[in-house]
């Protein structure tokens, strides 16, 4: 096969400028009080701005919660700084309470010195008790000083928009509007962007005037009252030089569906993408879905495993073959993956890793599926396993995920989670693909073939279409005869095999990057970290440098098989620590791969690391190596 | 000019057939190699999945592509290879442990979704591979190394699952009646959807003459109807007996035709578009009643890959760069 991946073309940026400054916003209230939309909204001012953004959603489990209770509350948290921001950031700076409910579930994340800012005219005896406060915390004093402010939101923004008759319920819906317009304020933005998105969402209609009419009043309340705590919104950074470019914002679920759509343009292949849907990995399912695109289908199977069978026959019918779930579904398609693994055929599976073991908690991020991605299959059935590190990064992987894929003919899984999946941050758009440039040229010849004989360079047999003349053959789960694909009980044979099987695998080292470690020369304590953590580490470590603490970051993106060079650059360092979302299990791998004392920093809480407890972890460290 | 006649032994793999000698595969691996060559099948163009079983080793043995993927999901791979390419022309074959037990999930999503293909449903009522045990379709009290005191539990009727499901085509053949299951063969071959075929398969090992009661030339023709779309229900030595609708007990009922009978115009006539009747006729099983054989039920509709490719044309093709752009965008100078 001449299929040859050009590697350069799929590193993430090297080089970081993480922002360790810069502004938390949390708005907070009901799933119908248009949170999300107005985060975006801030998101968009913000990047447009030539900021740095980093967002983080999060959803209530359920669909459409009782209005008013605790648990229907939705937030969007972003963070606005100069620099790749890298994290949503620990501790909202100001927080934005539409109601009661949100004000209970959140306000205790609120930065000490921040500041609060609630919708009064929601705080009637009949919301408080629903939220379950006995006494109304605004007048209670049970809000420890916080400094707050109590503009009676709903008011401002009936009279607001009084002029376009919209009824009560409709020019509620304004709400969020006015509290976006507010919120510019203080983050010192126009409202520019966010008049265009009305205009373009609503165009001249009374709810779009209307929806305009209550963002200005919301930014002119601030300027007219001369709000305080500004000073607390300077991000006291340096602006940032961003490189010359278009940008948008992206998800990590987005980037996925646009890389795989990369792919096919590259490849010149279909996309067959099967899924079952599953929280959070069916956001993937609809982008695709959506996408108009004519070499990318989607197929909803019947379950999970159906979906794995579906993609895996794709790819023996010729296409890419892509499945996708999360933690429980990979389970159920373990199967299918040793299928791949023995008839070798390109398959690439997404895992939106969540919360488990099994049902767990669906909505919440974590990382605890490296060792069933690395072994949770029956038989020696290795596989090769990539994490992105961003939900921009997820773009590239998943070019490469294909590549390495259809070079290896073996299935690839991407580690992504629930964190990236949904997080946002800006993108610069990428170079045009060309369309065919790594076009696959399937083997058509009938001269010498035999299914099951390997190229020299990638130890992988050759990919042939069923309809092509000559070429006709079986294969299957049995054990085939190394060469002819004839089955085999033949002693050794199976070991023949299983080694080229793992060999093969272990071959897409060759190609890969080596592993390097960011950050000073003379550190004798490192930072290993993989998949979504890469951010928060990358930040903390920014931090730590700026207080004088040494420490370096080596982050793996290739988690089987690992870079070649691996165990000898974590030779060179006196201490390793591995913060993970799970419970150790990189660390174990890199224990047992290099017999290097590394040490584990596990977390499996539902939420990413926080940078404060990265930093902590990191200063202890140092200071016993240094 | 016409290409070179294909016949039976072309469609031969060439790897040694490893059923157990007398099994009723050989017979139908026969009768699948005559009606290729009689279709004058491309070889290139034919793929054949299996999932796990005695059955499922059907491709190895035939010389167009292959696939023996695992228990029960032949009938996914199959709608994933389609999806690739919709030109193959697809045959699943499966048994009663892999398409009614394990795969049955699949099996009725693929009957109800309509992907053109075969599947060949080999019933033996035993799991033959695993030495014996008794399966979804063996009849109460089956005894078996899993069940000493003898199975329990209503055995699934294929063919009424496959009707319930919503299958387009729905026949049964049997493996000691080759030449009309060839015929069959052709029918499902034609038809535009899935066709479900059960092929009632003997067990030499585990349950041989399991389905004696119908098969054995002395009863045969008694026991069995050959049904033929638009002739009337008759069978028997003579043709003497037939079908006609008990309408007090909404059931078909078996009497003989003639002087000593009922008159010849209150037989039923097969109308394979009827999906009651072939419902009825799926259900008739012995002693009162004849076994079914033959295409019992075909209507055609849409074809579920047919449909996603149209759906995927009509939703349209925009740049990647158009797609990237759908969202605000911002331009950073030099």
């Amino acid at each position: 096969m001449r299929f040859r991946l050009r590697e350069t073309t799929l590193q993430p940026p090297a080089n970081l400028t993480p922002s360790t400054g810069g502004i938390v916003v949390r708005f907070a209230g009901d799933s119908g009080d248009g949170i999300q939309l107005s985060g975006m909204r801030l998101t968009m001012a913000a990047a447009l701005g030539g900021k740095g953004v980093s967002t983080l959603p999060d959803f209530p489990a359920e669909i459409r919660a009782p209005a008013g209770t605790t648990y229907g509350v939705s937030a969007f948290q972003l963070r606005v700084g100069e620099g790749e921001v890298l994290t949503p950031g620990d501790t909202p700076d100001v927080l934005v309470a539409f109601n009661p409910a949100s004000l209970k579930t959140n306000i205790s994340d609120l930065d000490r010195n921040g500041l609060l800012v609630v919708d009064s005219g929601t705080f009637t005896a009949r919301s408080l008790k629903k939220a379950g406060y006995d006494d109304n915390p605004l007048e209670a004093d049970s809000l420890n000083g916080v400094r707050t402010l109590t503009p009676d939101i709903t008011r401002h923004t009936i009279d607001a928009v009084k002029e376009f008759d919209l009824g009560q319920k409709g020019s509620l819906r304004c709400r969020n509007m006015w509290a976006v317009g507010l919120t510019l304020w203080l983050l010192d933005r126009d409202t520019s962007e966010a008049e265009h998105w009305i205009r373009n969402r609503f165009g001249d209609t009374p709810v779009g005037n209307a929806n305009l009419a209550a963002l200005k009043a919301g930014h002119a309340y601030g300027e007219t009252t001369e709000l305080p705590g500004l000073d607390l919104l300077q991000t006291r950074e340096a602006p940032h030089d961003w490189a010359p470019g278009e940008y948008r914002t992206i998800t990590g679920a987005e980037a996925l569906a646009f890389g795989l759509a990369a792919a096919a343009e590259r490849t010149g292949l279909d996309i067959v993408f099967c899924a079952y849907p599953i929280t959070p990995a069916s956001t993937l399912l609809h982008q695709l879905s959506a996408m108009r695109r004519r070499n990318v289908l989607t197929f909803q199977a019947e379950d999970e495993i159906g979906a794995a069978c579906a993609a895996i026959g794709a790819s023996y019918g010729g296409a890419l073959g892509v499945t996708s779930s999360s933690g429980p579904g990979i389970s159920l398609k373990a199967e299918a993956l040793g299928l791949a693994v023995a008839v070798e055929l390109p398959l690439v599976v997404v895992n939106s890793q969540r919360a488990g073991p099994s049902t767990g908690m669906p909505t919440k991020t974590e990382q605890a599926d490296l060792l069933q991605a690395l072994y949770g299959r029956h038989g020696e059935a290795p596989l090769v396993v990539l994490a992105p590190r961003s939900p921009s990064d997820c773009y590239t992987t998943a070019i490469e995920a294909a590549g390495i894929a259809i070079r290896h003919m073996t299935p690839v899984m991407i580690l992504s989670d629930a964190f990236i999946a949904s997080t946002s941050e800006p993108w610069r758009l990428p170079e045009p693909v060309i369309s065919g440039s790594e076009a696959v040229e399937f083997r058509t010849d009938p001269e010498g073939f035999e299914p099951f004989a390997r190229d020299p360079d990638t130890l992988a047999r050759a990919w042939v279409k069923p309809g092509t003349p000559g070429l006709e053959h079986r294969i299957g789960g049995l054990e085939k005869s190394a060469g002819s694909g004839g089955i085999s009980y033949d002693p050794d044979n199976h070991q023949i095999m299983n080694d080229a099987r793992i060999a093969k695998v272990a071959q897409v080292a060759c190609a890969l990057p080596p592993a390097a470690a960011e950050g000073p020369e003379d550190a004798s304590l490192c930072v290993v970290t993989w998949g979504s953590t890469f951010g928060v580490a990358r930040e903390a470590l920014a931090h730590c440098r700026a207080t004088g603490t040494v420490a370096a970051h080596i982050h793996l993106r290739h988690l089987h098989p690992l870079p070649a060079n691996l165990g000898d650059l974590l030779a060179s360092y006196r201490r390793i620590l591995v913060p993970e979302v799970n419970s150790g299990q990189l660390v174990r791998v890199l224990r047992d791969r290099f017999l290097v004392d590394a040490e584990s920093l596990p977390k499996v809480t539902g939420k990413p690391f926080r940078v404060d407890e990265l930093i902590g972890a990191i200063e202890a460290r140092a200071k016993t190596v240094s | 000019m016409n290409a070179p006649v294909r016949v039976a032994r072309d469609y031969e793999s060439g790897q040694e057939v490893r059923w157990c000698p007398g099994c009723g595969d050989y017979a139908i691996l026969r009768a699948v190699q005559k009606t290729l060559a009689e279709l004058d099948a491309d070889p290139s163009n034919t793929v054949f999945v299996s999932g796990i079983g005695c059955a499922a080793r059907l491709p190895y043995y035939l010389a167009t592509y292959g696939f023996h993927t695992i228990h029960g999901r032949a009938p996914a791979i199959a709608t994933g290879l389609k999806l690739a390419n919709p030109e193959l022309d697809v045959w699943l074959v499966t048994g009663d442990g892999d398409g009614l037990s394990i795969g049955a999930g699949h099996l009725l999503h693929l009957l109800r979704r309509n992907l053109n293909c075969q599947l060949l449903l080999f019933n033996n009522e035993a799991y033959g591979l695993t030495k014996g045990q008794y399966s979804p379709t063996s009849r109460i009290g089956t005894v078996t190394p899993s069940s000493p005191a003898g199975s329990v539990g209503d055995p699934v009727s294929a063919c009424r699952f496959a009707l319930g499901s919503g299958a387009r085509f729905v026949a049964r053949g049997i493996d000691t009646r080759i030449a009309e299951l060839q015929a069959t063969l052709s029918a499902a071959h034609a038809f535009p959807g899935t066709a479900f075929v059960e092929i009632l398969q003997n067990c030499i090992v585990y349950n041989d003459g399991v389905f004696a009661d119908f098969t054995e030339r002395s009863v045969a023709a008694e026991r069995q109807i050959h049904v033929v779309h638009g002739e009337p229900l008759r069978f028997g030595p003579d043709l003497n007996r037939g079908l006609i609708l008990d309408r007090d007990a909404f059931a078909l009922r078996a009497v003989s035709v003639g002087a000593d009978g009922v008159p010849e115009q209150e037989v039923l006539v097969h109308d394979q578009t009827n999906r009651a009747l072939a419902t009825l006729l799926a259900t008739m099983e012995g002693p009162d009643l004849p076994l079914a054989v033959g295409v019992l039920f075909a209507e055609e509709g849409p074809v579920f890959e047919v449909a996603v490719r149209d759906q995927v044309e009509e939703r349209g093709h925009l740049p990647l760069s158009d797609l990237l752009r759908r969202t605000s965008t911002w331009k950073v100078s030099p």
